[in-house]
C-alpha cells in the first residue's frame, strides 16, 4: 500500500519537474532526498558538517564501501548474493600485505596477487552457483568459512605482522589530483567501467536477462553459466581489491576487517533501489546508497553514539527503508 | 507403494544425518583419550546441544523457504539477558527464565512480521534485524560478565542417574514440546506446504501467513533457549559477534546435513539435530587426532562446503536442461 501511495505522490511531484528527474527511478530519488535530509539534520548538529572538507572525507571512506558494493550489485543484479564478502576483503588485504613481505617482485605483484586471491575465492563461489546450481547464500557462507580458515592458518589466528606497501597507501590515501583522495578517483573509474559494463555491452544486457528470468536467458542463447561464473569473479575480485584498499588506509591487514562490509553493502545496493529478486537497479542508485549508508555511518560516530546504539539504529533503519520502498509485490 | 516406503522416502535425510553422526561419534570415543565414559559424553552433549537448539530454530524457518540469519543474534542476546536475569531465588529464577523465553518469541515474532506482513526478503531482513539483537545484546553486556543461577544451570549441565546428560534430556524435553506439536498442527503443516509451494497452497486455502510466522516466532523460541543453556555452560554473558555469527553458519550447516532442504517443504527438526550433533562431533574430531586447534576453521569450512556440495548429485538426475533453472 505504502508504494502506491508513495508512488503516487512521486509521481504528482516528477510531474512538474525536468525529464531527467521524471525519468528516474523512485527509489534513487528517495535514497537522493534521504541523503540530503541527513546533510541537513548532521548540520543542525554541527556547522563544519557542510564544509567540502568533511564531504570529500565522507565520499574517501564512502569509496571503500564503494567499490565492494560495486561486486555486491552485480551479483544482486543477477538474483542472487555474495555472503563472502568478509573475508574476501579480509583475505584480499592480508594477501596484498604478504606478498609485500617477498622482496621487490612481491612488492610490485602485490596489489595484483590480492585482487587475484579474491578472484579465486569469487570462482569457487560461481562454480558452486552456475554449475553446481548450490542456493548461492549457502556456498557463499561456505567459501566464506573456507576463506576464514585458511587466513587464520596462514596468520596463527593474530593479525599478519606484515603492512601494506607504499603502492597501496598511495591508492588509499594519496592525491593525483590535488584535492581530490585517489581513493575516491578509482571509485569513479570502476563505477564507470561498471556502468558501461552494464548499459553498453552484453554482459550486461545479459546480466539483467538472467536476473528476470534465467529460463529466458538461457533459451535466447545466453551462456547463463558462464556469465554468473564472471560475475561471481568480479565481485570477489573487488571486495579483495576494497580489502586492499582498506590495508592501505589503515596500513595493514587485521583479522575480521570485512566484517563490518557484509550488511552495509548489502543494504547499500538494496538502499539504491536494486530489487534483491534481480534483473532492476541502476548503479546510480547504488552510489546513492553508499553515500546514504556511509553518510548514517558518520552521523552516528559524530554524535558519540555507542557501537551497540549505532548497529541497532543500523538495522532499524535498514528496514525501515526497504518497507518504505523495497517490498516484494503481494501474493495473488 | 507400502507404507514404510513412503516413510523411508520421508525420512531418509534424517537417518543419514543419524547414521553420520553415529559413525563420527564412535571413531571420536574411539579415539578419545578417555574412552567412551559418561564423562566424554556429558561433555560432548552439552557441547552439541547448544547447535542443536539453535539449528532446530533455523530448521523451522528453513522449512517455509525462508532462512534466518539473526539465529545467532538472538542466541547471543538472550545469553547477555540471562546472564542478567537468571539469578537469585527459585521464584526470581523462573521470572528470569520466562522472560528470556518471551524475548526469543518477540524477536523471532519480529523477523516474522517484518519477512511475512513487510513482504521483505528474508536474508537482508534478518541480516538487519540481526544487526539490532547484536546492537541490544552490546547494550546489555558492553563487557562480558553477569552470572546465573548456578544450582539450576548444574542441574541441567550434570548428569541424570550418574549416566545421562540432562542436557540432552532437556533436548528431548524441547522436541517433544516444540516441535511435535508443531509439525503435527495445521499451522506446521501450512509452514511445510508454503515452504514446499507457496502459490499452491495459497490456492488451497492453506493459512501460509499464520503457518510462517509461527514458524518465525518458535524459531525464535528456540534460540533464545539456546542462549539460556550458554549461559547455564558458561555463567556469564557475552556479546561476541564471532560466535553469534558462527553460531548462524553452523546452524545452517547443521541443517543441510541434517537432510532439511534449503528450498524448503522437505526435512524434520530431529535431523537437523543430527546433523549439528555430527557437525560438532566432526569439528572434534581435529582434537582427539592431535592437530592444532588453528586448523579447526579450515576444517569446519570445508566440511561445510562439501555438505553444502553434496545436494549437486541431484543434478545427475535431471533430463531436462531447463530444471536447472527453478
Amino acid at each position: 500500500m505504502s508504494e502506491t501511495t508513495l508512488g503516487g505522490i512521486m509521481g504528482g511531484i516528477a510531474g512538474r519537474m525536468p525529464k531527467f528527474i521524471r525519468r528516474a527511478d523512485p527509489a534513487v530519488l528517495t535514497a537522493f532526498a534521504c541523503i540530503i535530509i541527513l546533510l541537513l539534520l548532521g548540520s543542525l548538529y554541527s556547522r563544519s558538517f557542510l564544509s567540502p572538507e568533511y564531504l570529500l572525507q565522507q565520499l574517501k571512506v564512502a569509496s571503500f564501501l564503494g567499490v565492494i558494493a560495486t561486486g555486491m550489485m552485480l551479483v544482486i543484479l543477477l538474483g542472487q548474493i555474495d555472503l563472502s564478502v568478509p573475508w574476501s576483503v579480509a583475505a584480499g588485504a592480508m594477501m596484498a600485505c604478504a606478498a609485500a613481505a617477498y622482496g621487490p617482485v612481491g612488492v610490485a605483484l602485490a596489489i595484483p596477487f590480492g585482487v587475484l586471491c579474491g578472484v579465486a575465492i569469487g570462482i569457487v563461489n560461481g562454480i558452486g552457483v552456475a554449475y553446481l546450481r548450490i542456493p548461492s547464500m549457502i556456498i557463499t557462507l561456505a567459501t566464506n568459512a573456507v576463506a576464514q580458515g585458511l587466513m587464520v592458518v596462514y596468520t596463527g589466528g593474530f593479525s599478519p605482522q606484515d603492512s601494506a606497501t607504499a603502492a597501496m597507501r598511495y591508492l588509499a590515501t594519496g592525491f593525483t589530483i590535488p584535492g581530490v583522495p585517489n581513493a575516491v578517483i578509482i571509485w569513479a573509474l570502476i563505477g564507470a567501467a561498471m556502468v558501461f559494463a552494464l548499459t553498453r555491452t552484453s554482459f550486461g544486457r545479459a546480466v539483467y536477462g538472467i536476473g528476470n528470468r534465467e529460463r529466458a536467458a538461457y533459451l535466447s542463447g545466453i551462456d547463463t553459466r558462464r556469465i554468473v561464473m564472471i560475475a561471481f569473479a568480479v565481485s570477489g575480485g573487488l571486495s579483495a581489491f576494497g580489502g586492499v584498499l582498506l590495508a592501505g588506509y589503515a596500513s595493514k591487514a587485521a583479522q575480521s576487517m570485512g566484517d563490518a562490509y557484509l550488511l552495509p553493502s548489502i543494504a547499500a545496493v538494496v538502499l539504491g533501489g536494486t530489487s534483491i529478486l534481480g534483473g532492476r537497479g541502476s548503479y546510480l542508485g547504488t552510489v546513492a546508497g553508499v553515500i546514504l549508508i556511509t553518510l548514517l555511518q558518520s552521523i552516528l560516530s559524530v554524535m558519540q553514539m555507542p557501537e551497540a546504539g549505532r548497529q541497532i539504529i543500523y538495522g532499524v533503519v535498514i528496514v525501515a527503508m526497504l518497507l518504505l520502498y523495497g517490498r516484494a509485490p503481494a501474493s495473488r | 507403494m507400502k507404507d514404510w516406503r513412503y516413510w523411508l522416502a520421508e525420512e531418509r535425510g534424517t537417518l543419514l544425518a543419524f547414521g553420520i553422526f553415529i559413525v563420527m561419534f564412535a571413531i571420536y570415543s574411539a579415539n578419545h583419550p578417555a574412552g567412551f565414559t559418561a564423562n566424554v559424553v556429558q561433555t560432548a552433549a552439552n557441547k552439541g546441544v547448544l547447535l542443536a537448539f539453535v539449528a532446530m530454530a533455523q530448521t523451522l524457518v528453513v522449512i517455509t523457504a525462508g532462512i534466518d540469519l539473526s539465529v545467532g543474534m538472538i542466541f547471543t542476546l538472550t545469553n547477555c539477558m540471562a546472564s542478567w536475569l537468571v539469578v537469585g531465588t527459585g521464584l526470581e529464577t523462573v521470572f528470569g527464565v520466562l522472560a528470556v523465553l518471551g524475548t526469543g518469541l518477540i524477536c523471532g515474532a519480529v523477523n516474522g512480521a517484518i519477512v511475512i506482513y513487510g513482504r521483505l526478503q528474508p536474508i537482508v531482513a534478518t541480516i538487519a534485524t540481526g544487526a539490532v539483537f547484536f546492537g541490544l545484546a552490546l547494550l546489555l553486556r558492553p563487557v562480558p560478565g553477569g552470572s546465573v543461577n548456578e544450582d539450576l544451570a548444574d542441574f541441567l549441565t550434570g548428569r541424570f542417574f550418574g549416566v545421562v546428560p540432562a542436557s540432552l534430556l532437556a533436548l528431548l524435553v524441547i522436541v517433544l514440546i516444540v516441535w511435535v506439536p508443531f509439525s503435527r498442527s495445521e499451522l506446521g503443516r501450512a509452514a511445510y506446504a508454503a515452504g514446499s509451494s507457496e502459490t499452491a497452497a495459497y490456492m488451497s486455502g492453506v493459512p501460509i501467513r499464520r503457518g510462517k510466522f509461527l514458524a518465525y516466532t518458535l524459531a525464535g523460541l528456540l534460540a533464545a533457549i539456546g542462549g539460556l543453556f550458554l549461559t547455564f555452560f558458561t555463567y556469564t554473558g557475552e556479546a561476541a559477534y564471532a560466535s553469534g555469527n558462527a553460531y548462524t553458519l553452523f546452524s545452517i550447516a547443521a541443517v543441510v546435513l541434517g537432510g532439511v532442504s534449503l528450498f524448503g517443504g522437505k526435512g524434520s527438526a530431529i535431523g537437523a539435530i543430527f546433523g549439528a550433533l555430527a557437525f560438532r562431533t566432526i569439528g572434534d574430531l581435529l582434537f582427539v587426532f592431535d592437530f592444532d586447534p588453528l586448523w579447526q576453521p579450515l576444517f569446519q569450512g570445508v566440511i561445510l562446503l562439501i555438505a553444502v556440495s553434496l545436494g549437486a548429485f541431484a543434478l545427475f538426475r535431471v533430463r531436462n536442461r531447463l530444471e536447472w533453472f527453478l
